[in-house]
């Protein structure tokens, strides 16, 4: 990106002034190097979504970002229905709800060593994934509208785990104000088979050690310690998901043509939070975050018991589950002004809360919310935690992901999926792939240096480093 | 590229599909081709035990091929198979067809990745000179 006329907010931070139609600035949190690495789609596409009407303060993009399709991936916008604002699919995404958990295990890399291999191939027989794939749960429409509403309490009635775990998952796994009735009969029917299925493409189950700890006092409330084997997921709220982001980018490109909204590009179709059609998508979307939720919770308990099938001795017990393609109602005090309800656009980006904030559970509420970065199956993953200072900044929000460096299609120039598989168990780490071209597209080196990621992100006050995982095994869908 | 072909292109953190072909028909199913060879690479040996019918209606042709591709995911997803291969016929705003395919089946299918959707990004749809390109980029 060019960076020539960025105005240096601080060391972590880079602002493009209200100009052009824009409502507000837009702010990318990154500093120069990263910048010069960033796509000059980043700068347009949040340039874009600073024009659009109702947004607050700012249009963020985080140190993640890359082209997207109307909000970058790693973009972060507030809007106040009061001012006119309005809901956009472009900042929630087609994967709605998409995000990670990770759970402990309680055993060190010692004791889980020996039989990886074996704990590796057991998640892969247990958990349903890749192209095709089915989950074992059979759902009829009004079965389905109970998971829509429910989301992981859903899961957890069905005996998916225990009531305590849905604390230590946003919005305390459900999600208020979905409205079944918004979402198509295309999008539930497509969704009646895939509770419990973690899809295919950069959806994992992957196996990490803790390497390294930075912030021993939020480790030791997360309950991590170096050389614990932890298990994280990465997926989403599948095909119901993606048809509700079908279904509405038609219906709110309807509403853009009736309301005449001038939109600098087509995916940022939208409509005002206080419209009829605004109203509906918002609901239909919540449902959708709550299958994703019920989702995670039911593969997390797959997970568990594959798991404890190797390792009866495990105590499976989750740190936190976050999801990073989401629009949420949240209070927010604009620089230093009242608090305001406001409609945060997360898409690709973390929810950040700080500490002391009142959604997190008692047991973290003094070091901040976890902040779950995935990064590759050969290179590492973050947890971070949310500062004091992020509610500040882009609305409590952090990173989500290493981000790609290189295409799909340049990734498969460069590597066949049997060469990753094979180089990473010469580094001990075991793959478990249902596509041998989705290994090739995954490859590590076709990702961001996550580490860079993690460093930008804490320079610039979103969240701050807590520990760092080193993968040994991974699922791939 | 052949007049009647299709390709997979470079996107970011996605994949593009364009179809090619002598008439708009040919190269809305090229498109598709290209969409359903991203999630069984072998798709050519996708059996067409199956056949579907398929419709979708734009206001223009670019709007169109978005509403035709998301048309066969749907279809293909609330029938449980895979596809390998279509028909179109395009009118005034409407595209009318079938898809073929059959459930997925490890031991000869080749999985890719499942695409989420079909997008507005580098969507075009257009004659050049002989023959009519229609691609854009899906989420997967």
């Amino acid at each position: 990106m060019r960076t020539s006329d960025l105005i240096q907010v601080s060391e972590g931070c880079h602002e493009i002034p209200a100009a052009g139609g824009m409502n507000v600035p837009a702010r990318i949190f990154a500093g120069r190097a990263l910048l010069e690495e960033m796509d000059e789609k980043v700068r347009e596409q949040i340039t874009n979504v600073a024009r659009l009407p109702g947004i607050v303060k700012a249009a963020c993009a985080m140190p993640d970002a890359h082209w997207g399709y109307g909000f970058p991936i790693g973009g972060v916008a507030a809007f106040d229905p009061a001012e006119g604002g309005v809901i956009s699919m472009g900042g929630i995404g087609y994967d709605i709800s998409c995000g990670v958990r990770t759970l402990r295990t309680g055993l060190s890399e010692e004791e889980v060593a020996p039989r990886l291999e074996k704990v590796a191939t057991t998640l892969f027989e247990r958990v349903p994934a890749g192209v095709g794939s089915e989950g074992k749960i059979r759902l009829d429409r009004k079965g389905l509208d109970r998971v829509l509403l429910g989301g992981g309490r859903w899961a957890v009635e069905q005996g998916w785990g225990e009531p305590d775990e849905l604390e230590f998952v946003e919005e305390r796994g459900c999600m208020g104000g979905a409205d079944p009735g918004a979402v198509s009969d295309t999008a539930k029917s497509r969704g009646l088979n895939q509770i419990g299925t973690l899809g295919s493409g950069n959806h994992y189950l992957e196996l990490q050690v803790v390497e390294e700890v930075f912030d021993p006092a939020a480790a030791s409330a997360f309950g991590i310690a170096p050389g614990e084997v932890l298990l994280s997921l990465h997926c989403g709220s599948r095909a119901l998901g993606h048809q509700v982001a079908t279904d509405y980018q038609r219906e709110l490109a309807k509403a853009s043509k009736r309301l005449a909204l001038a939109l600098p590009d087509r995916e940022l179709v939208c409509a005002p939070i206080d419209s009829p059609e605004g109203r509906r998508y918002f609901g239909a979307m919540v449902a959708a975050v709550n299958g994703a939720l019920a989702n995670r919770q039911v593969i997390a308990a797959l997970a568990a018991r594959a798991f404890r099938e190797v390792f009866p001795q495990a105590r499976v017990r989750i740190l936190y589950d976050v999801s990073h393609n989401t629009c949420k109602v949240e209070e927010h005090s604009v620089d230093g002004g009242r608090r305001r309800r406001l409609w945060v656009h997360r898409k690709g980006a973390t929810r950040a809360f700080g500490p002391g904030h009142p959604d997190l559970p008692a047991s973290y509420r003094d070091v901040g919310q976890p902040v779950l970065v995935g990064g590759t199956m050969g290179t590492a993953s973050y947890v971070l935690a949310g500062t004091a200072a992020s509610a500040g900044l882009a609305f409590a929000s952090a990173c989500h992901g290493a981000g790609r460096a290189m295409s799909r299609t340049e990734a498969l120039r460069n590597w066949r999926g049997e060469r990753v598989e094979r180089e990473l168990a010469a580094r001990g780490i075991v793959i478990k792939g249902h596509s041998l071209r989705g290994l090739a597209e995954e490859a590590p080196g076709a990702y961001k240096d996550i580490r860079a990621v993690a460093e930008a992100t804490e320079r610039a006050g979103l969240a701050r480093k807590v520990a760092r995982l080193r993968p040994i095994g991974c699922v791939k869908g | 590229m052949a007049p009647g072909s299709y390709e997979v292109f470079e996107h970011g953190a996605d994949y593009g599909v364009r179809g090619l072909g002598p008439t708009m028909e040919a190269a809305f199913e090229n498109a598709a081709r290209a969409m359903f060879s991203i999630a069984v690479e072998n798709s050519s040996a996708v059996r067409p035990a199956r056949r579907i019918p398929v419709s979708a209606v734009g206001s223009d042709a670019e709007t169109l091929l978005v509403e035709w591709l998301n048309a066969l995911l749907a279809a293909a997803s609330l029938e449980g198979i895979v596809l390998g291969d279509c028909r179109a016929r395009v009118a005034e705003g409407s595209v009318n067809g079938e898809a073929v395919g059959e459930p997925f089946d490890s031991s000869r299918h080749a999985g890719g990745t499942e695409v989420k959707g079909a997008t507005y990004t580098l969507l075009r749809v257009a004659r050049e000179g002989e023959r009519f390109v229609a691609q854009c980029v899906v989420d997967v």
